[in-house]
């Protein structure tokens, strides 16, 4: 208990939450470095898995996508870039991080518009909407749900992994921990752990509480534990969460 | 990137200006001949780590995954549990443990948070695995007088294995990759040469030998477990 007691009188010191390594202003970079990753991955990804979702093809693409991209430290990445024209910093971890902010962001957005019913597809082909129409005023406003999954999965993902870029002269929250390893001071990687933590838990409550707002209320209980590491993202060989969602649906919404 | 990078800088009079020196290629087998007593036993030690979190792993998850089937009311807490432990940052949970392990028990403290990281994937795979058993197939072991017990060892467990060895894979492959922040503690494996490199002056050789090692052992593993996947489910073969 008194690991944690120094823990709580770090989080205390008002030293602790002034300059450039203080609290406030790593909070604020670590919130900035993944703003930018998670929007450099949405531009990638996004215009891609729509195309894909709309047109039917890519579902084994975006699955590999995923499944190698499982299999990359983001150390690896992080340190290669960091090895590159980019130089060391902010800016190679946002691109390392873009990387790994793509794979929720393109499975959940191509299955989004590809789980858009294909009958409401058909009926505004029927009506005279161009393919384009189509995507953009149909299927995109009823994957909304599932997009919302995705962003959040992907914001998440790069909060928890936007402080190992302390490890390559990065800032962010992950540079309490580093220091604290590195001056062997318990009590600070405690309260660096907890704050890194508080930050991905309270990003992933709010993107959490966003994703309902823009989910429709029968759509709730299916999509919404569709959650990091969820069903979109989880199987590699088969959607079985899919098969099962749907089996539930069809025996509570008759 | 690679290129503009390690390409000399010439004045328009054509004299070098600058060059990189000395020589930082990105691969070369001369550093693999040099380390290779390095790499091998960096690679050992990711191997160990590796099998050693996702075997602990499924030892817990199993039974977590057991009880959230058979008592509907707990599956949410223990879901929500393991969700939790999962969206902590690994970077976070290591440095939750570390502290409270002595430092020489580093290979203890990365296990730890490996395991906990490898549980939601577990725990919720074998319940969506078990909960997909069709009822018709359960209704009919029943019928052919199946207690519980050998119902669930016979029927429910096989039919759910293919979804069962799926979050495996994913489980080792995840894991396979978040060894390597076991470097803030000292024990991250083919990390440990990553991070090597890269405060050694952007040792490239290094960094992509390590980092390429680490991503093929991960595939090996996949390839491993889907291979033993269709020797243990044979009448599922032919069909996918």
């Amino acid at each position: 208990m008194n690991l944690l007691d120094g823990a709580v009188r770090w989080l205390n010191d008002p030293l602790n939450w002034q300059g450039p390594k203080g609290v406030p202003h790593l909070t604020y970079e670590h919130l900035y470095i993944t703003f930018f990753a998670v929007l450099i991955g949405a531009v990638v990804a996004m215009p891609l898995a729509l195309v894909l979702g709309h047109t039917g093809r890519g579902g084994g693409f975006t699955v590999a996508v995923t499944n190698v991209s499982r299999a990359i430290p983001t150390l690896a990445l992080l340190t290669i870039f960091a090895a590159t024209a980019i130089g060391f910093g902010n800016r190679a971890t946002i691109v390392a991080l873009a990387v790994f902010a793509i794979p929720p962001l393109l499975t959940n957005t191509y299955v989004g518009v590809r789980e858009v019913d294909r009958d409401v597809v058909e009926a505004a082909r029927g009506m005279g909407l161009s393919e384009s129409s189509i995507l953009l005023r149909v299927e995109v406003p009823l994957a909304v749900p599932l997009i919302a999954a995705g962003v959040r999965t992907a914001a998440v993902q790069v909060v928890a992994t936007a402080g190992l870029a302390a490890l390559v002269g990065g800032g962010g929250l992950g540079v309490i921990i580093n220091d604290g390893f590195g001056q062997q001071d318990r009590p600070q990687i405690l309260a660096g752990g907890l704050l890194v933590a508080g930050l991905a838990l309270v990003v992933e409550g709010l993107l959490a509480l966003v994703q309902r707002r823009v989910t429709p209320g029968r759509d709730r209980g299916r999509l919404l534990r569709r959650r990091s590491g969820g069903a979109a993202t989880d199987h590699p060989d088969r959607d079985v969460d899919h098969r099962v969602e749907d089996e539930e649906r069809a025996v509570t919404v008759p | 990137m690679a290129l503009s990078y390690g390409a000399p800088i010439v004045h328009a009079s054509g004299r070098v200006i600058a060059a990189d020196e000395p020589a930082n290629p990105w691969f070369t087998w001369q550093y693999v001949r040099d380390n290779s007593g390095d790499l091998k036993s960096a690679l050992i030690t990711h191997v160990e780590l590796t099998v050693e979190s996702v075997l602990i792993a499924l030892v817990i998850a199993f039974p977590l995954a057991l009880i959230a089937y058979r008592y509907r009311r707990l599956a949410g807490p223990i879901l929500g549990v393991t969700g939790v432990l999962y969206t902590i940052p690994s970077l976070a949970l290591f440095a939750f443990i570390a502290p409270f392990s002595a430092f020489g028990l580093r290979k203890r403290t990365v296990i730890v948070g490996l395991v906990l990281y490898a549980l939601l994937i577990l725990v919720r795979n074998m319940l969506v695995g078990l909960q997909g058993v069709p009822e018709d197939v359960r209704e009919s072991a029943r019928g052919m007088g199946y207690g519980p017990g050998r119902m669930l060892w016979k029927v429910e467990l096989p039919v759910a294995l293919p979804t069962i060895m799926a979050g495996v894979r994913v489980a080792t492959v995840s894991t396979v990759a978040l060894v390597t922040v076991g470097v803030v503690v000292g024990e991250g494996g083919l990390g440990q040469l990553i991070l090597r490199g890269f405060n050694n002056n952007f040792y490239r050789a290094e960094i992509v030998t390590a980092s390429v090692l680490t991503v093929a052992l991960g595939l090996a593993f996949d390839l491993l477990l889907s291979m033993a996947t269709r020797l243990m489910t044979p009448w599922s073969r032919g069909r996918a």
